[in-house]
Formats: C-alpha cells, sequence, structure tokens
C-alpha cells in the first residue's frame, strides 16, 4: 500500500493510525494527541481507580430509581435505626425508618448537581474577569485583580457561610454561595493565560485584520484558557464537595427530607453512640467521591502538565 | 588638580545616587504593601458590609418584635441609621468598625468585639496545637517521600496526602469522637476541659494549655491536652497532607542540583546531604507554606469546632448562623477574612526577610 493513510481500516492500525509520528490530517493530530494523554493517564492505576468509581456514581445517578432497593422518602417507624443488613436494608435504616443505601443512592444526584452547577459557572466568572482584566490591561486590571484579591482574602467556607446566612438556606443559594467564593483562582489563570497570548504574533495579525477587543476575546483567547482552567476545575471538584457537604450539614445546604449526604450526616448525629452507620454510611460516601475525584485529577495533571512531559 | 576634583565630586555624587537607588525600591515597596493592604482591609469591609445589607432577615424587626407599633418601628429603623444614604451608611458602619465596634450580639446581647476576644484565643490554641504535630509530621514524611521517589513509601505518603484532602472534617471527627472516646476511652470528649476544672486557673492569655502551665496546675494541663489532642491531631491531618505534599515537590527540585552532587562526591553522609544541605535550602518557601496553611487551618476550625463543642471562633460563627444574628456573624467572618490576610502579608514578609535573593 503506498497510499498515504488517512483513516483507520481495522482496530490494530487504528491504534497504528493513532500513534503515528507523520500525522496527516489535522484531525488525525489531533486525535493523536487526545489517544497519548489517554495512554498515559490509563497506565495510571490510581487515577483509572478514580475514573471508575466517578463512571460508577454517574450510573447509579442516573439509574437511581430502578437501582434503590427503596422509596428514599418512605417511612417505616417499625423499622428504625436497624443495623446494616438486618431487615433487608443493607446499609442500615436511619432514625425514621428510611433505607440508607436508597437514599444514599438518590443523594448521589444532588451531590452531582451540585458539582456540575459551581464547576460550570464559577470557570465561566473567572474567565471573564480574566480574560478582560489581562486583556484591556491599565485601571481595568487594576480594579478587577483588587476584587479577585479581596475576594481570595476571605477563608472560603467562612464566606460561604457568610454568603449563605445573607440569601437563605437551600442548595441553590449553597451553589451560589460556593461559585461566588470559587471564582477567584480561575480569575488568576485566565488573566495569566491572556496575558501571555496577547502579545503573540497571531494576534496582532487579526487585529491588522480589523477585529475587535470583543472578538478577539471570545474567539482567540477564550478558547486557548480552557485546557487550563479544566485541569483546575477536575482538582477542586473534591473541594466543592466537601463545602457542599459541609453546609449541608450545618443545616445551610439542602433541608431536611432532600438526601444530601451532608444533610444525612447532621440528622444521625444525635443517634451516633448507639446507631454507627446513620452516620458513617453518607460519611463514606462523600469520602469516596471527593477521594476519586482528587485520584483522578491528581492523574490528569500528570498528563496534562507540560513540564513533566519533557 | 581640577580634573582630580571633578572625578572626586563625580564619585561622591555616584555614590550617594546609589544609596537613593538602593534605597528607593524598599521605600517604594513599603508603600505600595501598605497600599495594597489597606485597599483589600476596606474590600474586606465592603464585601461584609453588602453581605449584611441583602440579608433576607428585617434587622429592625428583630430589635423591636413582631408586635411593635409602626411609630416604634420607625424610631428604630431611624436609631440604625437606615433612612440614610447607603453611602452614608458604609461610612458610618467603616468607622464604627475601626473604632473596634461590631454592633450587639442579639445571642450574648454583648457587644461582638468583647465576644470576639474571648473566643478568639481558643481558637489559636486549637490551630497552633494542629500546625505544630502538622509540621513535626509533615516534613520528614515529604522529605522521605521525596528521596525514595517512585517507591512505595512514595506512594504510601502520597495515598495518605489524598486522603487528607478528601475527608469532610465534621465527618472524621464524629467518628473520632466515637471510637476514641465513646467507646475507647483514650481520649476525652467535646469541650476544653472536663466541667469540674472549668475556671479554676487564672485566665492569662485564654489559652488553657499555656494558662495551666503559668499556673503551675499540672492536672489540668493534662486534662487539657485529653481534650484538645482529638481535634488538634484532625487539623493537623489536613495541614500535614499539604505540608508534606509541598515539602516533596521542593525537595525533588533541590536534590536535583549540582551542589548536592558535590556534597556527596565530598564523601558527606546521605543524612547530612539531604537533611541539612537539601532541607536547608527548602526552608524559605517551607515557610510561606505553613504560614498558609496556618491560616488554612482557621477555616477548617469552623467545622472542627462544631462538632467539638470547642468555644473557638468557628463555633461562634455557627452558632450565630443558626439563630441569624447577623452582627455575630459578619464581625466573625470579618475578623477571620483579617487574621488570613494578615498571615499571607506575614508570609510574604518572612520571605523576603530569610531569601537573599528576593532582596
Amino acid at each position: 500500500m503506498s497510499e498515504l493513510k488517512t483513516s483507520p481500516e481495522t482496530k490494530q492500525s487504528l491504534h497504528d493510525w493513532l500513534v503515528s509520528d507523520a500525522p496527516t490530517s489535522r484531525r488525525q493530530a489531533k486525535l493523536s494527541s487526545y489517544y497519548r494523554a489517554w495512554l498515559t493517564l490509563k497506565s495510571n492505576p490510581m487515577a483509572m481507580f478514580g475514573l471508575a468509581i466517578l463512571s460508577g456514581l454517574l450510573f447509579i445517578a442516573a439509574f437511581a430509581p430502578w437501582l434503590a432497593p427503596a422509596d428514599p422518602f418512605e417511612q417505616d417507624l417499625a423499622a428504625r435505626l436497624l443495623p446494616p443488613g438486618e431487615g433487608g436494608y443493607i446499609f442500615g435504616s436511619d432514625s425514621l425508618g428510611r433505607d440508607i443505601l436508597s437514599r444514599l443512592m438518590y443523594g448521589s444526584r444532588i451531590t452531582l448537581y451540585i458539582v456540575a452547577l459551581v464547576a460550570l459557572m464559577a470557570p465561566i466568572v473567572g474567565l471573564f474577569v480574566g480574560t478582560a482584566a489581562g486583556y484591556l490591561g491599565g485601571w481595568v486590571d487594576v480594579v478587577l485583580m483588587r476584587i479577585t484579591d479581596i475576594f481570595l482574602a476571605f477563608p472560603r467556607l467562612v464566606l460561604a457561610l457568610a454568603f449563605v446566612s445573607a440569601l437563605g438556606a437551600g442548595i441553590e443559594n449553597a451553589v451560589l454561595a460556593i461559585v461566588l467564593t470559587a471564582w477567584p483562582p480561575y480569575a488568576r489563570i485566565a488573566r495569566a493565560e491572556t496575558l501571555t497570548i496577547r502579545n503573540a504574533d497571531f494576534i496582532h495579525a487579526i487585529k491588522l485584520q480589523g477585529a475587535g477587543a470583543m472578538r478577539i476575546i471570545t474567539r482567540h483567547i477564550w478558547p486557548l484558557c480552557i485546557s487550563s482552567l479544566v485541569i483546575r476545575v477536575t482538582l477542586d471538584m473534591a473541594g466543592i464537595i466537601l463545602t457542599a457537604a459541609g453546609l449541608g450539614f450545618l443545616g445551610l445546604g439542602a433541608q431536611p427530607p432532600s438526601p444530601e449526604w451532608g444533610a444525612m450526616i447532621s440528622a444521625g448525629r444525635k443517634f451516633i453512640l448507639d446507631h454507627w452507620w446513620v452516620v458513617t454510611m453518607p460519611g463514606l460516601a462523600i469520602f469516596t467521591v471527593s477521594l476519586a475525584f482528587n485520584l483522578l485529577g491528581d492523574g490528569l495533571r500528570d498528563v496534562l502538565d507540560p513540564k513533566k512531559n519533557k | 588638580m581640577t580634573t582630580e576634583n571633578n572625578g572626586g565630586r563625580r564619585r561622591e555624587l555616584s555614590s550617594s545616587q546609589k544609596f537613593i537607588k538602593s534605597v528607593t525600591p524598599w521605600v517604594i515597596g513599603f508603600w505600595k504593601t501598605t497600599f495594597t493592604v489597606l485597599i483589600t482591609m476596606v474590600g474586606l469591609l465592603c464585601v461584609t458590609f453588602i453581605i449584611g445589607r441583602v440579608m433576607p432577615i428585617d434587622p429592625v424587626l428583630s430589635i423591636v418584635g413582631e408586635a411593635a407599633s409602626n411609630e416604634t418601628y420607625q424610631q428604630a429603623y431611624r436609631d440604625l441609621g437606615l433612612d440614610k444614604p447607603i453611602i452614608t451608611q458604609f461610612f458610618i458602619f467603616l468607622w464604627d468598625v475601626m473604632h473596634g465596634n461590631f454592633g450587639e450580639s442579639l445571642l450574648t446581647a454583648r457587644p461582638v468585639s468583647q465576644d470576639l476576644i474571648r473566643v478568639f484565643p481558643a481558637t489559636l490554641e486549637l490551630a497552633s496545637v494542629g500546625i505544630i504535630i502538622g509540621i513535626v509530621i509533615g516534613i520528614p514524611l515529604g522529605v522521605i517521600a521525596a528521596v525514595n521517589q517512585g517507591t512505595w513509601v512514595d506512594h504510601i505518603a502520597r495515598v495518605i496526602a489524598l486522603i487528607g484532602y478528601s475527608m469532610p472534617v465534621f465527618w472524621i471527627g464524629m467518628i473520632g469522637l466515637m471510637v476514641l472516646y465513646g467507646k475507647l476511652d483514650w481520649v476525652a470528649g467535646p469541650g476544653r476541659l472536663d466541667i469540674f476544672y472549668v475556671d479554676i486557673v487564672p485566665s492569662v492569655t485564654g489559652m488553657i494549655l499555656v494558662d495551666s502551665l503559668i499556673a503551675g496546675d499540672m492536672t489540668i494541663f493534662w486534662n487539657a491536652v485529653s481534650h484538645i489532642i482529638l481535634p488538634a491531631g484532625l487539623l493537623a491531618y489536613y495541614s500535614l497532607a499539604y505540608i508534606s505534599r509541598m515539602t516533596r515537590s521542593f525537595m525533588l527540585e533541590q536534590l536535583d542540583q549540582e551542589y548536592i552532587t558535590t556534597a556527596r562526591v565530598k564523601g558527606l553522609s546521605e543524612t547530612s546531604v539531604v537533611w541539612r544541605h537539601a532541607l536547608g535550602n527548602v526552608k524559605v518557601p517551607l515557610i510561606t507554606v505553613i504560614a498558609l496553611s496556618y491560616a488554612g487551618l482557621l477555616e477548617g476550625s469552623v467545622l472542627t469546632e462544631t462538632i467539638f463543642s470547642w468555644p473557638g471562633i468557628g463555633s461562634y460563627i455557627t452558632t450565630a448562623l443558626l439563630s441569624a444574628d447577623m452582627n455575630a456573624v459578619l464581625g466573625g467572618t470579618m475578623v477571620v477574612g483579617l487574621v488570613f490576610v494578615g498571615l499571607n502579608i506575614f508570609a510574604d514578609l518572612l520571605y523576603k526577610v530569610f531569601d537573599p535573593r528576593a532582596k
């Protein structure tokens, strides 16, 4: 076969095609770089372990109504505080006779909901502030970065507490409070990226063609900032989960009948000395998920950190 | 002769110019830092003021009660200064805060500033014991992980740190209390002292460990130790995770340098190379890391104190939160923020003092 291969034919050749040293199309080069990153990640067992847990979590959250053995809100006062394994309750039952396992499964939806919202909103706020400050420079930069520093100066949980207490308790307000405290690091990263990009030749070339600041920022700077923001978000996920659970524990996040994990711990607090499972199970769930995010984030940083690839 | 004179004068001029040149950056740096700090502090106050304004709770109603007549309500409204323009209100707020006046707490019916002075030493004590344990274990752990990079020792150190990053502090605190206090009875329960020891030692610093040593009462000292060890140990675990990871990466950087090879060629023992030469050079960045994680412990103490009924600033804020005591919440938030900023600046300054290159 003398002609150049531009598309894969069999499974074996797919691998060869992807790791080829001489890509023949832009698509191949791009896919090849993703594939290599994936191979590095795959060779890291801890990161793969984290990824497996998170896939499991997604699966459970998606199919909770089918997987859960019982209704998470159904009370059975005759079967209060049963230890794990007794009466068909795999993880035991809580103080109102609700099945803890089912509640944990439904609770995973709330956790994912909070994490997803924060992980979408906080970097976007940071991206707006950071690129505007970096590209426009001058007093805009000074003012925006001062504001960023002020928000960075507050300890995160304390500021979130103050925000939620002012806005009122509830999941949406908890999300808002976490976003308000989580955006400053992203703004810093976006600004640093923008500063290195703004004087690049291609930006000058676009300027000469008559592009305005708006077009340059949205079409040319944002796409280049995104990868470093994504790494940072993955590393921050565990922190987001822990903050959300902490707010739930203090009664400022999700409200009672809701099976949010932090709120479940708080509800089980009274019974901890004689009924260990009521608190232990939701805590283990929080711990497992944030550990999984940390393991994956750690692995991803190794893959995407340009310093290590040298 | 003239040329010599000229030359001399020129040299003199240039040396005084040199002096000015060498001092100017320090002076500018000083004013710049002061300015930045001031702006940040005012910003902190701004944010807390705004939070105080958006709260849905009516501050007037919480004073006069639901059944108050319209005239009483209006009177209280004016007394609180709420009829004034928002900018004027902000400056009044700023003026009050600068004079240490955070308003009165609804819960304790005392000035918030007095409450804060009373609860702060407890937090300081907890965080200090925590950071000391964190340093004593974290630095050696990081060094050992760096020396054994890629081996099982390194992996274990990494897993220890990752577990520390992933554990919800309020949960592990409750589990710790349940197991170590409830079942095994190894440590004492919540609070700072057993109830029959409370208020025996005169309060000098407000930190019971120090106060009991000053009074020479060892029974109370050991009782306080048995109370503080679990919450402080938990906080220590968090700082330990961060300190050991940072120590590891600083050490890896140093162990790669040529002077390490030189030291080895000279025949120095491995212990001396690692612990004296390499660790000696990471001292400066480590101080910054320690100051930052000390600030982080203040934050971690909010949840820890709630679990252990530790009467510090963290449980003060959370109790105030649950009873909608806004003055107390804002005062507490502000003080924690100010301490946070203070520690950051302190870390910066230490860096400048200890690292000759930063000059």
